[in-house]
């Protein structure tokens, strides 16, 4: 079927500023990423998966002037015992990060290996992104694909000792940034990792995860908190049989993010939770989109998305869990909430069940609420006072996604975060 | 201490009075009971004096230690040293039982001009008076209210009540819904704060209640007003006699 017209004028200016890196084992699957991308188009208003997110300042040709932060906080995984990897706007940073070597882990740096005529990671770049285009498209992926500039590739052969954290800073105020990781999880192989910054004034991120059975990922991230970036991320994830994925967002402000999550089950008795915790307001708009698809036996996927959303702030929430045929004994849970503060800010969800298999349990929630005020009553009473109040309850409304987060300090650590963006709003 | 005078109150949202003049009295060192009907506007009482939204006071005025407490917020009487035992405790998910109690604390103690209290001193106290409230670890763990049976929730009070040591304490049938055991129980809690400096007023159907904790004086309020006051023996001849009698005398 031809494009718009309009799709297509606007596929093809984005496309004009973009270089298609050549040679080496990457660029066969860049080339097929391109095709892909010139047969869909980029998003566009009228899309369906696009009409409470506006894709025009993703897809824009030049991305737009975006504020830096001074963040005063200091880096969030700055406590914790990490190997880093650091990229300022979008270009790997030898100073600031550490040696890429470390037991039980391979890494590679994208831009280093690509003209490589050969590298493991030939099998799985643009894969699972490719798989991840039906039955919806995301163009923006296929673009990252294609165009990603830089990023790690990850081998996971046993458990490293420390978790894997990727740090994006953001300096210039009109970078451009377009990042590919591939992460290779071995079988039994166990890694943590952490992803955090913003990376640059707009960011388009890939991530494909191969998790082989019975390896194990946890993904903490923390999107934030300057104001004016925008971010398109993807996240393409494969789970083995009997692998453990748990993947937790934190997003504190952002005038654009729209986080897709893509994550199908092929082995059976898998286990994948995605979740999110976000706090914004005024023009912060935060998108979260997943796609669930249980193609095996026996797995568990959960989903729990949390926003508070004050002073006009927009939440959007898509989420969907397909049960294959045969894909029997599944157990999906899914649930959205959205705390507003107020009566400017909004959350538009669309919870999603198509479900071919008989045996199986699957639910789903979603709902919009204010601060209940028995309870706020009630916290007063006992002498906290209206802001502390209201805080705690966010807190707890909050509670059920950062549940999510396993390692406990990590846990706490996001817990403070969210009170510290509260509390700096309190009057 | 606690100076209730011609008290007015309708709701704030149509047009129905509630109370109709109330007048009351609580001197430091006192436990004051009342009893009264159901709907005759006990409950409304303790939540305008304790600051709940949804009422309006048309007239009349309420003073704890000659400060009006109806001008203040919430947060500011319990600094001011007034509690409320809810007839119907509230829920808190995602609140710890604990956190919960150590925020109040630490909020009067700041709104008093009073250092907080640490975590391993605030940790010993709670767990000596969770003790003789027979509230074990795990309820202090646990979300506030959420899953308590109807007589935790009403012990946990007894326990926000010990912690925060109020000056001025409204119990609102803090009775019901309790067994003999645990109603033992509440009324040692409520008699080991009784001292010449704190006032209670004890919101009850039954003298069972008042025969662990001792009133000073009895009110029966009906159709918005405090329409006797006596002694103890008034609380016996309600149990006895009912309010029939004492609602026609009252015409
Ligand atoms: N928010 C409200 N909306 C509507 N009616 C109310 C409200 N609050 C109180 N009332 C009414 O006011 C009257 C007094 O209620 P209140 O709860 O104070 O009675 P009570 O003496 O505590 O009764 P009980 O012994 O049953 O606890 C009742 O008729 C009740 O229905
Ligand atoms: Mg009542």
């Amino acid at each position: 079927m031809a494009l718009p017209q309009a799709k297509l004028d606007a596929t093809e200016a984005r496309l004009a500023t973009l270089t298609l890196p050549e040679g080496g084992w990457s660029a066969a699957a860049r080339r097929d990423a391109l095709a892909r991308l010139r047969e869909m188009g980029l998003p566009g208003r009228r899309d369906e998966y696009w009409k409470w997110t506006r894709p025009d300042t993703l897809i824009q040709p030049e991305a737009p002037e975006a504020a830096l932060l001074e963040n005063s906080e200091g880096q969030i995984f700055s406590q914790f015992e990490r190997l880093k990897i650091v990229f300022t706007d979008g270009v790997f940073d030898p100073e600031q990060s550490d040696d890429l070597e470390a037991e039980g882990v391979r890494i590679d740096r994208l831009a280093d290996v690509q003209q490589q005529d050969i590298h493991w990671a030939r099998d799985l770049y643009g894969k699972l992104e490719a798989r991840g285009q039906s039955p919806v498209k995301r163009p923006l992926a296929a673009l990252n694909t294609a165009f990603a500039t830089d990023g790690v590739l990850i081998h996971v052969t046993g458990k490293p000792s420390k978790p894997i954290c990727l740090t994006y800073h953001h300096r210039d105020t009109r970078s451009d940034a377009i990042l590919h990781h591939v992460v290779k999880v071995d079988e039994g192989a166990e890694v943590t990792l952490l992803e955090n910054g913003p990376a640059a004034a707009r960011f388009n991120k890939c991530v494909e995860l191969d998790i082989a059975d019975t390896g194990k990922v946890h993904h903490i991230r923390a999107q934030g908190r300057d104001h004016e970036r925008r971010a398109a991320t993807h996240l393409f994830a494969r789970l083995g049989a009997e692998s453990v994925f748990k993947t937790f967002t934190l997003t504190m402000n952002g005038v654009m993010t729209r986080n897709e999550a893509v994550i199908e089950f092929t082995g059976d008795d898998a286990v994948g939770h995605v979740a999110g915790a976000c706090v914004g307001d005024g023009d912060f708009h935060h998108d979260d989109t997943v796609f669930i698809t249980h193609d095996a036996v026996g797995c568990e996927s959960r989903q729990v998305f949390k926003k508070v959303l004050r002073n006009g702030a927009t939440g959007v929430f898509q989420g969907k869990i397909l049960v294959k045929e045969g894909a029997q004994k599944t157990d999906g849970y899914q649930i959205s909430q959205s705390l507003l503060l107020d009566e400017d800010s909004q959350f538009l969800a669309k919870p999603e069940l198509e479900i071919y298999a008989d045996d199986v349990a699957c639910s789903h929630g979603s709902t919009s609420g204010a601060i209940d005020e028995e309870a706020l009553f009630y916290l007063r009473s006992r002498g906290v006072p209206y802001g502390e109040a209201t805080d705690l309850l966010t807190l707890a409304f909050l509670a059920e996604a950062v549940q999510e987060v396993e390692n406990e300090d990590l846990r706490e650590l996001m817990v403070e975060r969210l009170g510290n963006w509260l509390a700096r709003r309190r009057s | 201490m606690l100076e209730i005078k011609n008290l007015h109150v309708q709701l704030a949202e149509e047009d129905k009075q509630i109370l109709k003049g109330v007048d009351l009295t609580v001197e430091p060192g006192k436990v004051h009971a009342i009893m009264g009907p159901n709907g005759s506007g006990k409950s409304t009482l303790s939540y305008v004096l304790s600051g709940r939204e949804g009422y309006e006071v048309t007239e009349g005025s309420a003073t704890l230690d000659g400060a009006s407490l109806l001008d203040m917020d919430p947060e500011d009487r319990a600094a001011a040293g007034l509690f409320l035992a809810f007839q119907y405790p509230v829920e808190i998910p995602g609140v710890g039982n604990m956190t919960f109690l150590r925020t109040a604390v630490n909020a009067q103690r700041k709104a008093r001009g009073q250092e907080e209290m640490s975590s391993t001193e605030f940790l010993k106290v709670v767990r000596e008076k969770a003790k003789s409230l027979k509230i074990d670890a795990d309820m202090l763990k646990r979300p506030v209210n959420v899953g308590f049976s109807g007589g935790e929730k009403k012990r946990n009070e007894i326990l926000q009540m010990a912690m925060l040591e109020p000056k001025m304490c409204i119990l609102d049938e803090t009775d019901s819904g309790l067994d003999v055991d645990a109603m033992k129980l509440v009324a040692d809690g409520v008699n080991a704060l009784r001292d010449e400096g704190r006032g209670f007023l004890v919101i009850t159907h039954y003298q069972r209640l008042l025969d662990h904790i001792k009133p000073d004086v009895v009110h029966i309020m009906a159709n918005g007003r405090i329409i006797k006051t006596g002694g103890p023996d008034l609380a016996l001849e309600v149990e006895k006699n009912g309010y029939a009698d004492l609602k026609a005398e009252a015409v």
